[in-house]
């Protein structure tokens, strides 16, 4: 009689649930699935430079995008999004029912990785039709191009929810968040190719996982002759698995102790 | 056993001592409602019991299990209990059917979706958005959540808050049918008529402290305190105190050669004995 339903199960039905939620959010669909995607035919609009023999700064741009996309739908949302849940009152709900922390967690995760998909397939579509982005054909490139998508995502999901502990309340949580998303993403060599900004800005930007994410992006994007190019001259793919397992940890670490379900 | 046993319940936030020694003993199968002004530590006293805040020092028992229990059995103790908290407004974008079918995933023994909803009156607004909701059936909504995993125990807190009359009779006819189902509810209230209407037993809480604990129609000696008679007296209104008031309508009855004009005979409200009994607030 006492056997209550998996953790999983629940964890699965409460994506369907979050997707079904979100989708029916219209303007938060628009904000996070079109966003990139402007911001992609603003600046392949502006720099059309070629910034290295066989790369433009459009294609260098879109696998930034693609990375930042991660930050964005993943930590950004979800930093905003719980503490909003925490204010009116449906975490402390939650907690009062039998699901488990892990089943809430599982569904965040399903639909940031739900929603990234959609994204992805947005920003390469554009890429390749408007900006001379070339889909890479070696399959070990498209296998990292999962794992990174699959671990940037799961990473993205465990940091966001750690940080909703930081805003006091939904209201203040986009004016905590964004700003250290926006400098990131500037640190990180989104917006700016990254070794053209000052060597104490790598600095920073290579203890997070924003910088690791772009990286690996442009190892599928860009062609290999690119890597030369790179801070370390070459695209680390081992070091960017480690520290985003690091980070990985960190959150899944912190939401798992520290998650707030209610105000005080 | 009892359904809730504590003994000696203490709880501080900083220098405040918000509970201070609380006995209290709720039996399996009846309403008991918990009064209190605000800061009385009637809402710090419910979330201990809930599992959602930790005590300072006492016993606690829930349904025989200790609420600050963790991990694997806190969610077999949470499949018994249901919950109804104020001021939840959560999940506007989803249907009332959506969300009671997505909560009954919950539970190990849910009851009937469809049932649910149709005991909280809302047969009508199963596809409607939540956010297309009135207050009032939005409150059915919460209860509803709170009783689909078929609790032996359901926690109401501040149910008809804004409701209209009509609206609370209807909820009150709702909760007097749970407790007819074998339901357990503990019910914090601010509205006395309810806690009359509802509880089989009630206790004022003020200072951290039970003040006492009865019946709705003996608490605070109210069954036996003197009745107020008032009539009409030609142009006069006249009242009167007494122990005995049927006598005294009796006599009045003679006097008059039958009716009494305009005649109420009145004891003491559970308002005014509630007032009587938390004091001052401002002592």
């Amino acid at each position: 009689m006492n056997k209550v339903p998996s953790a999983l199960r629940i964890g699965l039905r409460r994506g369907s649930l979050e997707v079904k939620q979100f989708s029916r959010q219209r303007e938060s669909v628009v904000f996070t699935l079109f966003f990139p995607v402007i911001l992609l035919v603003i600046f392949g609009s502006v720099f059309q430079n070629t910034i290295s023999p066989g790369v433009t700064f459009s294609q260098y741009f879109v696998a930034g995008m693609i990375a930042s996309g991660l930050v964005n739908t993943g930590f950004q949302a979800l930093a905003i999004t719980i503490p909003m849940e925490r204010d009116v009152g449906a975490l402390k709900r939650l907690r009062g029912t039998p699901m488990p922390a892990s089943s809430y967690f599982i569904g965040k995760a399903i639909l940031i990785f739900a929603s990234m998909a959609v994204q992805i397939i947005m920003l390469l579509g554009f890429g390749v039709l408007f900006f001379g982005l070339e889909m890479p054909t070696e399959m070990s490139k498209w296998i990292t191009f999962t794992w990174l998508v699959i671990l940037g995502s799961a990473c993205s999901t465990a940091l966001g929810i750690a940080f909703s502990i930081v805003p006091k309340s939904g209201r203040g949580a986009s004016a905590v968040v964004s700003p250290i998303v926006i400098i990131l993403q500037f640190f990180s060599g989104v917006f700016f190719v990254f070794t053209q900004l000052p060597t104490w800005m790598q600095q920073v930007a290579a203890i997070f996982p924003l910088k690791w994410l772009t990286q690996g992006m442009r190892s599928v994007f860009l062609p290999d002759s690119f890597a030369a190019e790179e801070v370390a001259n070459s695209w680390e793919i081992g070091r960017t698995f480690v520290i985003l397992m690091i980070w990985l940890a960190i959150g899944i670490f912190f939401s798992v102790r520290k998650f707030k379900w209610d105000r005080d | 056993m009892s359904l809730i046993e504590v003994k000696g319940l203490k709880k501080n936030y900083g220098d405040l001592q918000a509970v201070r020694g609380l006995d209290l003993q709720i039996e399996q199968g009846e309403i008991f409602s918990l009064l209190g002004p605000n800061g009385a530590g009637k809402t710090t006293t419910v979330e201990i019991l809930e599992g959602f805040r930790t005590r300072d020092s006492g016993s606690v028992s829930v349904l025989g299990v200790d609420p600050q229990i963790k991990g694997h059995e806190s969610r077999i103790w949470r499949n018994r209990i249901g919950i109804v908290l104020q001021n939840s407004a959560d999940a506007g974008d989803l249907s009332v059917g959506e969300t009671v079918k997505h909560f009954s995933n919950y539970y190990s023994n849910p009851l009937d979706v469809q049932e649910v909803i149709h005991s909280v009156g809302l047969d009508e607004k199963q596809g409607s958005l939540i956010r297309n909701l009135s207050g009032g059936q939005r409150r059915r909504l919460d209860v509803a959540l709170g009783i689909i995993g078929n609790p032996e125990l359901l926690f109401l807190d501040e149910p008809t808050t804004g409701f209209d009359p009509q609206a609370r009779r209807a909820f009150w006819s709702l909760i007097q049918q749970l407790r007819s189902d074998g339901t357990t509810i503990l019910l914090t209230t601010h509205y006395l008529d309810e806690a009359q209407a509802l509880a089989d037993r009630v206790a004022v809480i003020n200072h951290g402290q039970i003040v006492e604990i009865s019946t709705p129609t003996e608490l605070g000696g109210r069954a036996t305190a003197q009745a107020t008679v008032q009539w009409r007296d030609g142009a006069q209104i006249k009242l009167e105190k007494t122990d005995n008031p049927t006598a005294l309508v009796s006599k009045l009855s003679t006097h008059f050669g039958g009716e009494i004009p305009e005649l109420i005979v009145t004891r003491p409200s559970l308002e005014d004995i509630y007032l009587e009994m938390i004091g001052n607030p401002n002592e």
